[in-house]
């Protein structure tokens, strides 16, 4: 059987790669992508953490957070969407009305 | 204190029930009745708001016998904590409501999704007050920032509203990407998201090990973001200028409260053996917090930007009290938050209404001469800044006192002493404002051929009670504290 550590790993790894993406990438859309894989690594420490504990909390917690998932993708989207018809544009650095 | 334990109790989610059926009331009215209704959808949501508030008045558990009862398996609690909390947000939710009608109809974009909207996201901090499992208080956090992402982007033929709502997107789902890796960091290493449970097998364990404590790391990010604390504020002053102005108003109130109700109750309740280690961290941060959101606001033009570094700074007041911890920091917590709403929200309500169609002037220059063209609602901005000032015979000023004796009382000397130098920092911008409106004249002529402003009566009774609410917490703050002190995590 593949240890714990090894999935924690991967897990980890998978983090660090969409905070990576969100810091670095430009594209609105591939900004998202990026989370989207965050949120997957979750998923995934949750299902090893649960099949270690042998509970089911951890698998529950999974669905919740696909479904949470799905939502913000629509919104994200949507958001995404009305923001192109106005600007043209998805890519993040060229939206600066706002100072920040 | 009794402790209750139940499977299902639709008693101890009656409020939340209550605003359901009111938001999928207005969506439906809004579907199927005639658009001549269009002025309503805001009075049906104000039913649905008081009638949320008698229900958290009048639940079955006591208020004074500080009763807490469990239901649906250990996952929800009432307990006073949260009451007082969902009184905070329903205020806020009020007040929203009663200023975003007459803007909504400037604006020509009255919609029921906007009530509905601003319903969800009080029903998602309510969810996130109550919440006894990281799963319950987790699809609160949810609720409540989805909702809020689209209010952000609500006027979306403005290019600088879809900015503000694509940043808060970005930043708020990355931030509960932490917020759930520290979750699951916590459950890896307890076994459980129960939070009485994961108290329980630390307390048993002894110290948790790294895992937890890099879970408890993460936690802290989650929430500094949704809290908008030094080094995680970057997107909050963006969003607030960008966002419609009664929406602002309700994400400096509401959420913020929301999140330091969930903050509080995860790290008092469940990671108290944690203390050490978080008080480190969050030492910094409330400095941080405190010292950049006031120094920053110093130098904004906009009206609406510097309430924004406003609001970063007395998040940092906030996180003193809850360094306080204890009986004293948390009851301070929840008056500092209930003082907050009404002079936050108060001032904001100003704003909406000077602002104009399309939110034209905003300016903090373009307050010049307030005092002579509208002096009611120039005394009004003036008594919700003097408050947020932290200046007597406010509710700001006792907040801020209780705020720093707690923490003088615990042990925090240095915190208070720098708390205290940042109100006095704080005393300059507030000012500005006041001094705009009363000793400089409008000096071009364009800014004199403003329009004359239509208060609406709702606008009026919103200023009227958050007056009220800084008038009275500030002079009578006895009965105040009274339900305060019965209202702190009885679990402590």
């Amino acid at each position: 059987m593949v240890p714990l550590a090894y999935y924690l790993i991967v897990s980890a790894l998978l983090f660090c790669l969409g905070v990576l993406g969100v810091l670095t990438r430009r594209n609105s859309i591939v900004i998202f992508m990026s989370i989207e894989l965050m949120l997957n690594a979750a998923n995934l420490g949750f299902v090893a953490f649960s099949h270690f504990l042998g509970g089911l909390d951890g698998q529950l917690f999974v669905f919740f957070i696909m479904v949470v998932a799905a939502a913000e993708v629509t919104v994200g989207l949507a958001v995404i969407v009305a923001l192109y018809r106005n600007w043209d544009t998805i890519f993040a650095d060229r939206i600066h009305l706002l100072k920040g | 204190m009794e402790q209750v334990m139940s499977s299902i109790n639709l008693s101890a989610i009656a409020p939340e029930l209550i605003l359901v059926v009111c938001s999928l009331l207005i969506l439906l009215i809004q579907s199927f009745a005639p658009i001549r209704l269009k002025g309503w959808y805001g009075y049906v949501s104000l039913i649905g708001v008081v009638g949320a508030v008698a229900v958290v008045l009048t639940q079955p558990q006591s208020f004074e016998l500080r009763a807490i009862e469990y239901s649906f398996n250990g996952m929800w609690v009432v307990d006073n904590y949260c009451r007082f909390f969902k009184l905070i947000f329903l205020l806020g939710t009020g007040l929203t409501i009663l200023i975003s009608i007459k803007y909504l109809d400037n604006e020509a974009m009255q919609h029921g999704e906007y009530y509905a909207l601003i319903i969800f996201a009080t029903l998602g901090m309510m969810i996130m007050s109550s919440g006894a499992e990281l799963i319950t208080i987790f699809l609160g956090v949810e609720l409540m920032s989805i909702s809020l992402y689209v209010l952000a982007g609500y006027t979306r033929n403005r290019m600088i509203s879809n900015e503000a709502a694509l940043k808060y997107f970005l930043l708020g789902s990355f931030a509960t990407c932490f917020l759930l890796y520290g979750i699951a960091l916590i459950y890896g290493s307890t076994g459980t998201t129960s939070i009485p449970a994961i108290a329980k097998f630390i307390a048993g364990a002894g110290f948790g090990g790294p895992t937890i404590v890099m879970g408890m790391a993460l936690l802290v990010i989650g929430f500094g973001f949704k809290t908008a604390s030094v080094p995680f504020h970057m997107w909050a002053p963006d969003v607030y200028e960008g966002a419609p102005a009664p929406v602002t108003a309700f994400m400096s109130a509401g959420p913020k409260a929301a999140a330091f109700a969930a903050f509080a109750r995860i790290f008092m309740e469940a990671l108290p053996s944690l203390q050490t280690n978080w008080t480190m961290l969050i030492w910094v941060m409330a400095v941080l917090t405190m010292s950049v959101g006031n120094v920053i606001a110093l130098v904004q033009e906009n009206i609406k930007r510097m309430l924004a570094y406003s609001s970063i700074a007395h998040a940092g007041y906030v996180l003193v009290a809850f360094l306080s911890a204890g009986e004293r920091g948390i009851s301070s917590i929840l008056y500092y938050m209930l003082a907050y709403t009404c002079m936050n929200i108060g001032a904001f309500a100003v704003i909406t209404v000077l602002a104009g169609k399309g939110e034209q002037r905003v300016r903090i220059a373009d307050f010049r001469g307030l005092g002579y063209r509208h002096p009611i609602a120039a005394l009004a901005m003036t008594l919700f800044l003097f408050s947020l000032a932290g200046i007597p015979p406010t509710g700001g000023f006792m907040g801020k006192f209780y705020i720093f004796s707690a923490a003088i009382k615990e042990g925090f000397v240095g915190l208070a002493i720098i708390g205290v130098i940042n109100s006095v920092v704080s005393v300059y911008y507030y000012l500005r404002v006041t001094v705009a409106m009363y000793m400089q004249a409008p000096d071009t002529a364009a800014e004199k051929e403003i329009p004359v402003t239509v208060f609406s009566p709702a606008l009026v009774i919103a200023i009227f009670i958050s007056a009220y609410g800084v008038l009275s917490l500030g002079l009578f703050p006895s009965t105040y504290l009274a339900m305060v002190k019965l209202s702190f995590l009885t679990l402590l």
